[in-house]
């Protein structure tokens, strides 16, 4: 069952792409992703978290004692998640105010803490951080491919670096419900189906 | 007993050491969040009222204590002296404080511009003091000494008030302070 480095970092981008197969983390993925640029935001600071707490979590865990082992993963979690909000407070503060509260909540985020347990704690350094990159790339490509969606078709825009460019013809009024949280769960539904049945192949 | 220890040490350590890179980074980024803060929050207001200004007022900026709390004032230089400068004043509005930028010539005490920074007020009522500024405007010209009446918004009379309420803070803290203004603005020239 021992897998190679390069399937430890692919299995994040399909078989275990986190919003989609194994369902966790929809908190953010539903409420951020109302343009792709919000979603990428978001996917690139838990990327950066997820590398780092896993790194981190495998680097000590001969030293973690296993009963305390949840506080001390929330540690490193938090640690990074304030570094994140730090640093994008002071260098991308239009998307730091977009995305608000949803960055201190990555602390909370059970893709990050679920790797830490499941993944890092028992594997070695460099596999873990494979697993957090491609876990990390995954949920970014999964938060992005929804808000394209939903943008395309609730603003008919698609922004990138602040800059909404117009894809739809201006002329087709928008499905505004899709930029709605409604339209969210509906948008990740249809995905989840989709993602189902070419996978059942 | 030794793994109830061991945990604890291996706790401290993990907390002591998070706290101190949070710390160096908080020192780190601190100058440039307060910059990024004051470009988002302020800056469009701060813009507006010193529009022209050969400078960038939000670096050129200096603190002035007073009344137990410290105030930032933007400097903006035009034709090559610092002789203005926009400051803040907070009214007391229908939702909460009103934020208010005062822009005013040091020369001859007149207020070249105001614009509401940060409100709590209804939307589509007391916002428009931030969205349309024939309100704001009519402070335009006025001596900072002494601020006349102005006409209200109709519906939003106690925004209205709450403007003129930041406006006159700002006068009287422009008053009190003229002379450390004056000194400290001549790091700028």
């Amino acid at each position: 069952m021992a897998k190679t480095l390069v399937q430890e970092f692919t299995k994040g981008l399909w078989e275990e792409i986190p919003p989609f197969r194994l369902v966790l983390g929809l908190c953010p993925v539903l409420a951020v992703t109302k343009t792709v640029e919000n979603g990428i935001g978001m996917g690139v600071a838990t990327t950066f978290v997820l590398v780092g707490s896993n790194f981190f979590v495998s680097l000590l865990r001969k030293f973690i004692p296993s009963k305390v082992r949840i506080a001390c993963f929330i540690i490193i979690i938090a640690t990074f998640v304030t570094l994140v909000e730090l640093v994008m407070q002071a260098f991308t503060y239009p998307l730091f105010l977009k995305l608000g509260i949803f960055i201190p909540l990555i602390v909370v985020n059970c893709i990050v803490l679920g790797r830490s347990e499941a993944f890092a704690f028992k594997n070695g350094i460099v596999r873990s951080v494979a697993d957090g990159l491609g876990i990390g790339i995954g949920f970014t490509l999964a938060l992005a491919a929804l808000g394209a969606v939903r943008e395309l078709l609730g603003a008919g825009t698609l922004t990138f670096w602040e800059t909404p460019i117009q894809i739809l013809s201006p002329t087709i009024q928008p499905f505004t419900f899709m930029v709605e949280a409604p339209g969210a769960f509906i948008c990740l539904g249809l995905m989840l189906c989709l993602m189902n049945l070419v996978g059942s192949k | 007993m030794r793994e109830m220890i061991k945990m604890i040490v291996i706790l401290t350590i993990l907390g002591t050491v998070s706290g101190g890179l949070l710390a160096a980074t908080k020192d780190w980024t601190g100058p440039k969040i307060e910059y990024q803060q004051l470009t988002f929050v302020k800056g469009p207001a701060i813009k507006n009222i010193l529009e022209g200004a050969s400078n960038d007022p939000i670096v050129d900026r200096f603190k002035i204590g007073h009344e137990g709390a410290e105030s930032s004032f933007f400097v903006g230089i035009f034709n090559g002296e610092a002789n203005t400068v926009a400051f803040e004043g907070l009214g007391k509005g229908f939702g909460g404080d009103i934020g208010l930028m005062v822009g005013v010539d040091l020369v001859d005490d007149t207020i070249i511009g105001v614009g509401v920074t940060t409100h709590s007020e209804t939307p589509g009522i007391g916002s428009k003091a931030k969205t349309d500024p024939t309100f704001t405007n009519q402070f335009k010209g006025m001596k900072m000494t002494a601020i006349a009446e102005v006409d209200t918004m109709s519906g939003a009379t106690v925004t209205s008030n709450g403007v003129s309420g930041g406006v006159a803070a700002a006068s009287k803290m422009y008053q009190d302070l003229k002379p450390q203004i004056l000194e400290q603005i001549k790091a700028f020239k």
